[in-house]
């Protein structure tokens, strides 16, 4: 699960270890690592010479980036006016059943993570529901725990 | 030269939180928003961010800028209540307090904004620049965003750099960083 340092090394080479990329640097590992850990930002501020502070600054501020574990599938219900009142709270509410955990939490087997959010620029859909980045509009309650048990049951 | 500069040349006084002479612009606070004219139009600037330019013409006390200034004022006495700076500009710009008048919506009470739990923080920087710009060590730093936002001692890096400096503590218009810093202390020990 840890992104070993030398698999970091590799992400930092490729942007030349320069310290303008660092925010790319940032989001590559994120991206692979789902997280970052304290000593990967340790490492960055090693590598790219940019003080430890700045690297937790710019990391604790864009909400892309996260420095507990996230789930593999990251599922997000729209909580935003149109899904609203079509009925997204009760999505919300069947996913946080069906999975166990609160927005902004992780399953212990960091399968999914959940997290709300007011509106995803798709209102006609609603009320929506992303699971990594698949959409699925027109959700009804019924069909939640359907869709989560099969990310659960790949692989 | 920048127009607070300017301006305290020759002797017109505007207030500032967040300014500090031997640190670069920040514009944390935005105490020292004036108005500039052009061409009959008026526009807010921080002063203290902004470069002065012959024959601009500069407003530094209107009505518009005393409203401005008292809300900014309110907003972090609700998080530092009663700090000495802004006890002395809550003179002038007429705060004792933070107004506490409830809002009710349809039943619903309404905080308002000037309700908030103090921090004793008004984010104002001071010490993290001066630890970056001026010492060079980043031993305090930024974290989180928005509401969330505070100053936090890196342990590690603190234990190391701050045992005979402590410059930045004198430097806290709220005088927070000590306790801050014990924090710290402790955990470094861990
Ligand atoms: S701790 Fe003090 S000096 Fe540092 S940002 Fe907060 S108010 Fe400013
Ligand atoms: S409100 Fe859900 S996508 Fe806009
Ligand atoms: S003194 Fe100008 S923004 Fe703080």
């Amino acid at each position: 699960m840890v992104l070993e340092l030398t698999k970091i090394d590799e992400i930092i080479n490729k942007y030349g270890a320069d310290k303008a990329f660092l925010i790319q640097v940032l989001l590559h590992v994120q991206r692979e690592n789902r997280w970052l850990s304290k000593d990967a930002l340790i490492h960055f501020s090693e590598r790219l010479s940019v003080p430890l502070t700045q690297i937790y600054h710019i990391a604790t501020f864009y909400k892309a980036f996260s420095l507990i574990p996230r789930g593999r599938h990251q599922v997000t219900v729209c909580l935003g006016t149109a899904c609203h009142v079509r009925g997204s709270p009760h999505i919300l509410e069947r996913a946080q059943q069906f999975l166990g955990i609160s927005p902004g939490g992780t399953t212990p087997d960091l399968k999914f993570s959940l997290k709300s959010v007011n509106c995803l620029g798709c209102c006609a859909l609603g009320p929506v529901m992303v699971v990594g980045r698949k959409y699925h509009g027109k959700l009804s309650v019924s069909k939640v725990g359907e869709i989560l048990q099969s990310y659960g049951q790949e692989e | 030269m920048t127009l607070l500069e300017a301006a305290r040349t020759v002797g017109i006084d505007i207030p500032t939180l967040c300014h500090h002479e031997k640190l670069a612009p920040y514009g944390a606070c935005r105490l020292c928003t004036v108005e500039i004219v052009r061409e009959q139009h008026s526009r807010l600037v921080a002063s203290y961010c902004y470069p002065a330019e012959d024959g601009l013409v500069v407003k530094t006390e209107t009505n518009r800028l005393s409203k401005i200034r008292k809300i900014l004022l309110e907003l972090m006495w609700a998080r530092a209540p009663g700090i000495a700076p802004l006890r002395e500009y809550g003179m002038r710009y007429d705060i004792t307090g933070v107004r506490t008048i409830r809002e009710f919506v349809i039943g619903y009470e309404i905080k308002t904004r000037f309700e908030t739990e103090p921090t004793f923080c008004i984010l104002c920087g001071l010490c993290v620049r001066y630890c970056a710009e001026i010492k060079k060590k980043h031993a305090i730093g930024f974290i989180g965003r928005g509401t969330q936002r505070e100053v936090v001692f890196f342990p590690k890096i603190a234990r190391k750099e701050c045992t005979g400096c402590r410059e930045c503590f004198s430097l806290c218009p709220t005088g927070i960083l000590p306790p801050h810093y014990a924090l710290a202390e402790v955990s470094s020990t861990k």
